[in-house]
């Protein structure tokens, strides 16, 4: 077809725009590095930048507000790109320091660098340190480069450039071929092939269908697809028109949760903004094409993340899975068919028909292609965003790329996949991940959230919570499911209380397995994972609880003993006083004692102890 | 329905969100997230008010809606909305000591989780998206990192601050 737009140019006009901004400061504005401060940070640097006017080989300075750079943890992040340059833990009295020293005299500050855990030096280029040289970035790839608002930035660095190419040779069915090549699977969990999604779609061309893009990233611990939302909107939003072309959709909706205000925003601009210049919205670069795109906030239900849940959720309705089939590709919104792709997955799309399937699918293993995001956080030193290819294994991930456990503690397990996946352990820290070998483990890769857990964390807890969760979040359609979590957790908890008994961990598991089979959708079929890996990776833990009374990890509060220490009780009467239940007895002078029928276990005394005489057992 | 429920919706309110989101049943969502910005909660007269007049909604139909999402409350929230996670990342790195330290300065036992004087609501959600940065608490749209019982006290005693001056 004939384009109204020269998207070679476009981006060459936007190249020159970026060049004449000068000298160029990045600050993080991700949601993370804006609750650390980042926009008093870049207040102030377009203050200090404002009154001079040389500047180290440009006239201005311009300051970029980004995506998330990922390395949440080191936040406020500044990037100085010319310099290569990265500054962490900026607060705003660094500020002045920075532009004094390095933008105008060129003398970088040292003591604002990363400093790299194993050998304790300064770190100065993005590239060096070790949490991004090891990593490998798709969907990312722009996160943190580009202003995260602004049509101009994303067209320089090739945003729209594979839809122009797409429109222009005009086959929708050779994009369809592109994408299965590719490889790419779906991100948000099942792993269920893209292309083939695709392809079902396409079949059902003629009348109305939609594109529905799941931005519904409920999983505790996962944060990729906010990030994508917040730091290149146009990667989703392009992804998402090529994969309308594809199908012979018009019409599309994003579906964001409630929780993520400021994706919600970026991404209203994006689309208004790519509508204005016709990358969007009626005859898209002056093609027949066209694709009009809504936003679709959550209200706060987990169970919207599931497709079928979600369609029914952005009609308005309840956001209660319905029975597949029919499929969302024969029959999904509004009873139309409907193609439903994660943020991730579509974000994927651009960089493949612009770099090729053969690129892609050139990354990863035999039957995972390409890379991955994973959210990296819990007991680990360098929590934030990643992204490498599919089959790196866990040691890679968390040793080489998170620097170890935080406060040399000793590695425990990972949780993966959030509460559909499983808990691996050291045994498997050299399993690649990739969709086949994490399934087989008993644990998936889900959404890609990866919490490290440390030798201070109960196994037995960490089942309880995730089952308190998805009892809570079960919509309650199906019986298994609803009846089912609650029933387990109800067992978890009497465990917990150390009123277990063993043959509670055969009807754990049995039930556990009912309600894996039984259930209606993926929440319920995943929902008891947590407990099925904790029970067959650390069932010592279990019986611990259950025939010594006692919780290794020190974390279960019915389990743990408070007592003084006769010895070293100078009889200060501190500890009676602070007890907020009075369970603390004993006369001056004398060494105290703790009722332990009274005693909640709340540690005030341990904590208020002059004497250090206050122990838990 | 009570006289003093009726007091607190005002049609024209209501009017004016139902229009402005289309007056269409797929909105509803979007109507009961309008409705809970302007009363900060849903009032039972205005779920029975748009499920009457908008077509093809019942007063059940939209009760129901808002009943399923956790988003929406049927109680007043507080002046300040307190939602304090505890996803996996932040429960691993103690959200729970936060959790109880809000509800003993704010006296919140026993289920209740908006404050006497209407100021503070305290709830707990399951992600925030900011892991890298847990334990966090948002306080209305402003997020909280890296908190800790004592920090967040802090947190609160500067809000009380502001508002007694």
């Amino acid at each position: 077809m004939e384009l109204s737009i020269d998207i070679q140019k476009e981006q060459e006009i936007a190249q020159e725009e970026i060049k004449n901004q000068g000298f160029r400061v990045l600050v993080c504005g991700g949601t993370g590095c804006v609750a650390n401060g980042s926009e008093k940070v870049m207040a102030k640097f377009r203050e200090l930048g404002a009154n001079v006017s040389t500047l180290s080989a440009h006239d201005k300075m311009t300051v970029v507000p980004t995506g998330c750079h990922g390395f949440c943890e080191q936040g406020v992040l500044v990037v100085l790109p010319e310099q290569h340059t990265t500054y962490v833990k900026v607060k705003l009295e660094d500020v002045e320091e920075i532009f004094n020293s390095h933008i105008v005299g060129g003398k970088p500050v040292e003591r604002l660098l990363y400093v790299d855990p194993k050998t304790q030096q300064h770190v100065m280029k993005n590239d060096d340190i070790n949490f991004y040289a090891k990593q490998t970035r798709t969907a990312l790839e722009n996160c943190g480069h580009i202003n995260a608002e602004s049509l101009d930035e994303a067209i320089a660095v090739h945003g729209y450039e594979a839809l122009s190419n797409i429109l222009k040779e005009n086959n929708p069915d050779a994009v369809i071929q592109e994408v299965l090549d590719s490889g790419l699977r779906g991100r948000g969990g099942a792993g269920f092939p893209t292309g083939l999604k695709w392809k079902f779609t396409a079949a059902n061309k003629g009348g109305k269908s939609y594109v529905v893009c799941n931005g519904d990233e409920g999983d505790p611990g996962a944060f990729m697809d906010r990030s994508v939302m917040e730091g290149d909107p146009h990667k989703l939003l392009e992804g998402m028109a090529i994969a309308a072309f594809a199908i012979g959709a018009d019409e599309g909706y994003i579906y964001v949760r409630a929780e993520y205000p400021l994706a919600i925003k970026r991404l209203r601009k994006a689309i208004a903004d790519a509508e204005e210049r016709h990358y969007l919205g009626k005859n898209i670069m002056g093609t027949e094409f066209s694709f009009t795109l809504h936003i679709k906030e959550g209200a706060g239900a987990f169970v919207c993340g599931e497709e079928s849940a979600l369609i029914a959720s952005i009609e308005g309705e309840r956001g209660m899975p319905r029975p597949k089939p029919p499929f969302p590709a024969n029959k999904g919104l509004f009873g139309r068919p409907t193609l439903i792709n994660n943020v991730e997955t579509l974000a994927n799309i651009p960089v493949i028909m612009r770099k090729g399937a053969k690129w892609f699918s050139s990354m990863g293993t035999e039957t995972s292609k390409g890379t991955k995001t994973f959210a990296l956080t819990g007991e680990v030193n360098n929590t934030g965003l990643i992204e490498v290819p599919m089959g790196t294994t866990l040691r890679e991930i968390i040793f080489d790329i998170g620097g170890g456990i935080r406060g040399g503690k000793k590695f425990k397990a990972v949780q993966i996949g959030g509460p559909s996946g499983g808990c691996l352990t050291e045994e498997h820290l050299d399993l690649p991940m990739d969709y086949e070998s994490l399934t087989k483990a008993g644990a998936m890769v889900g959404s890609g959230g990866l919490v490290v857990m440390a030798e201070d964390t109960c196994m037995v807890e960490v089942a309880r919570f995730f089952m308190n969760f998805t009892k809570n979040e079960s919509c309650g359609k199906c019986v298994p499911c609803r009846e089912g979590t609650k029933n387990l957790l109800k067992i978890l908890e009497k465990i917990v209380k150390g009123k277990g008994e063993m043959e509670d961990l055969e009807i754990l598991e049995d039930l556990a397995n009912t309600v894996k089979d039984g259930s209606l959708c993926g929440l319920g079929k995943t929902a008891p994972n947590p407990v099925l890996s904790t029970l067959k990776y650390f069932k010592d833990e279990y019986i611990a609880h259950i025939v010594d009374k006692k919780c290794p990890a020190g974390v279960c509060t019915a389990l743990k003993t408070i007592k003084i220490q006769e010895d070293k009780c100078k009889g200060c009467t501190k500890c009676a006083r602070t007890c907020p239940v009075g369970a603390i007895e004993g006369t001056v002078k004398q060494p105290h004692h703790i009722n332990q029928d009274k005693c909640i276990k709340c540690e005030a005394c341990l904590n208020n102890c002059p004497f250090k005489a206050i122990v838990q057992e | 329905m009570t006289t003093e429920s009726q007091n607190k919706v005002d049609i024209a309110v209501l009017d004016k969100i139902i229009a402005d989101c289309g007056g269409d049943k797929s909105h509803l969502i979007a109507m009961l997230q309008k409705v809970q910005e302007v009363y900060r909660y849903v009032p039972e007269d205005a779920m029975i008010y748009i499920g009457t007049k908008v077509e093809d909604l019942s007063p059940a139909t939209v009760f129901g809606v808002a009943t399923f999402y956790a988003q929406f409350s049927l109680d007043p929230k507080g002046k300040y909305e307190i939602r304090c996670c505890d996803g996996t990342a932040c429960h691993v790195r103690g959200s729970m000591p936060v959790i109880n330290a809000i509800k003993a300065k704010l006296d919140l036992k026993d289920g209740k989780f908006t404050t006497d004087d209407g100021l503070f609501s305290l709830e707990t959600v399951s992600c925030l998206g900011a892991c890298g940065l847990a334990p966090v608490v948002m306080v209305n749209d402003k997020v909280y990192p890296q908190m800790t019982s004592d920090a967040i006290k802090v947190v609160l005693d500067t809000i009380l601050q502001e508002e007694n001056k």
